[in-house]
């Protein structure tokens, strides 16, 4: 039971601590809750059809099928992370105001929350079919024993929540006129890492050039399979034995992320249609 | 804003130095398989310093997660199933792997030596 429930714990704790980060973001936008539980019932769902399909996944594309799939669906996380970052940078001080003034917000961020929940549902998608797989392994052979690992698997998902709502009660303890702040940078860095991952992925199956395939190793020091270092990996792309692409993807996107939040944040003009004025102004001269 | 976390940066400015040659290619793949959630062999080597491909069969009736850190692979294996995966260039030593389906019977590990001419 206590292995079952370390395995799955581990695969929930991974998305978790994602949806975690999302919901800190996403706090004070209306109808938040509905679009992020969308996300997460999307990802399970999909999950679900995933691991049903995972062989066929697996022989797709000359066998290199379950490496693109799962670099293309961080890749997507990676887009709709950045534009929410964004778009929060460009929207973020007009919230925070409505917010003090109101108590709640009232701005109706319907874009910004449909990509977070796509982040979410990548999340739980990624990690869901693993768990799905893995205890349908456990159903298939259902001898004896197969309750308590059923139930160590159960348990493992009420952990790894745990875990995650902790996270999030952490984060949005933060006082409201840092968070956007805070959460700016743990978005890009989170988005950071899934870059980092992908790329990782692509050049592992040769698809891509690796540009040097150990630049360091820290295992030693911080093993990236330890609780610590997982969860450093889900969040912010930690990496014992990185490669040189998946460092430059990294960086790449970092120094975007934040180049682009910065420039959002200076447009003249808070509320929503100013700043696509601003915006469409701009290409236009 | 600390935004690039200190241990990049210094990991970064040594990449030049730790960063392997273009890999060469080991002409055999490593062949695993997997029954009764066991690997067979459970112990193979390759050689150090050149990229070489694993290939594992799952026979057994459950899907398997071909998992190592040390490797970087994390692959699903389902039920009859054959993957194939690319790793290394290694350093000489020895690296471990496992179904984390089954992380208690299926592990093995694997030996990177310095060739001999």
């Amino acid at each position: 039971m206590l292995a079952s429930l370390l395995i799955v714990f581990r695969e929930v704790l991974e998305a978790g601590l994602i949806v975690g980060i999302v919901l800190a973001a996403t706090q004070g936008i209306a109808r938040r809750g509905a679009w992020i539980a969308g996300g997460i019932a999307c990802g399970v769902l999909g999950a679900s059809v995933l691991a049903t399909f995972a062989g066929a996944i697996s022989q797709a594309l000359s066998g290199a099928g379950q490496e693109v799939f799962n670099a293309s669906i961080l890749i997507v996380a990676v887009l709709m992370l950045g534009w929410h970052n964004i778009w929060m940078a460009s929207h973020g001080r007009q919230m925070a105001q409505e917010m003090k003034a109101m108590g709640r917000a009232v701005t109706a961020g319907e874009t910004s929350l449909l990509a977070m929940a796509v982040v979410v549902a990548v999340a739980v998608l990624r990690e869901g079919a693993e768990v799905a797989l893995f205890l349908y392994g456990i159903a298939a052979t259902s001898g004896e024993g197969a309750a308590a690992l059923v139930l160590g698997g159960l348990l493992g998902i009420g952990a790894g929540a745990l875990v995650s709502y902790l996270l999030y009660r952490g984060l949005v303890a933060i006082p409201l006129k840092r968070l956007f702040s805070v959460m700016s940078c743990l978005i890009a860095l989170l988005a950071a890492g899934m870059a980092g991952q992908a790329a990782a992925i692509l050049a592992g199956a040769d698809l891509i050039p690796a540009w040097g395939y150990q630049l360091w190793d820290t295992s030693w020091l911080l093993p990236q399979d330890g609780l610590v270092g997982r969860a450093l990996h889900a969040l912010v792309g930690y990496a014992d034995r990185p490669m040189g692409v998946q460092v430059a993807a990294y960086l790449a996107v970092l120094i975007l992320l934040v180049g682009l939040g910065r420039w959002a944040s200076r447009t003249p003009g808070h509320a929503p249609r100013t700043t696509a004025g601003a915006l469409a102004g701009r290409r236009s001269s | 804003m600390p935004i690039i976390p200190p241990f990049l940066i210094r990991a970064f400015a040594g990449a030049a130095v730790a960063a392997l040659p273009l890999a060469a290619w080991a002409a055999d793949p490593v062949v695993l398989t997997l029954k009764d959630h066991r690997f067979t062999p459970s112990e193979v080597s390759v050689p150090a310093g050149e990229r070489f491909r694993i290939e594992v069969t799952n026979q057994d009736p459950t899907p398997a997660e071909f998992e190592s850190s040390d490797l970087r692979i994390e692959k699903i294996v389902v039920p009859g199933g054959k993957i194939g995966v690319i790793a290394g260039p290694l350093k000489p030593g020895t690296y471990k792997f496992f179904d984390e389906y089954h992380p208690d019977t299926a592990t093995g590990s694997l030996t990177a030596t310095e060739k001999k001419d």
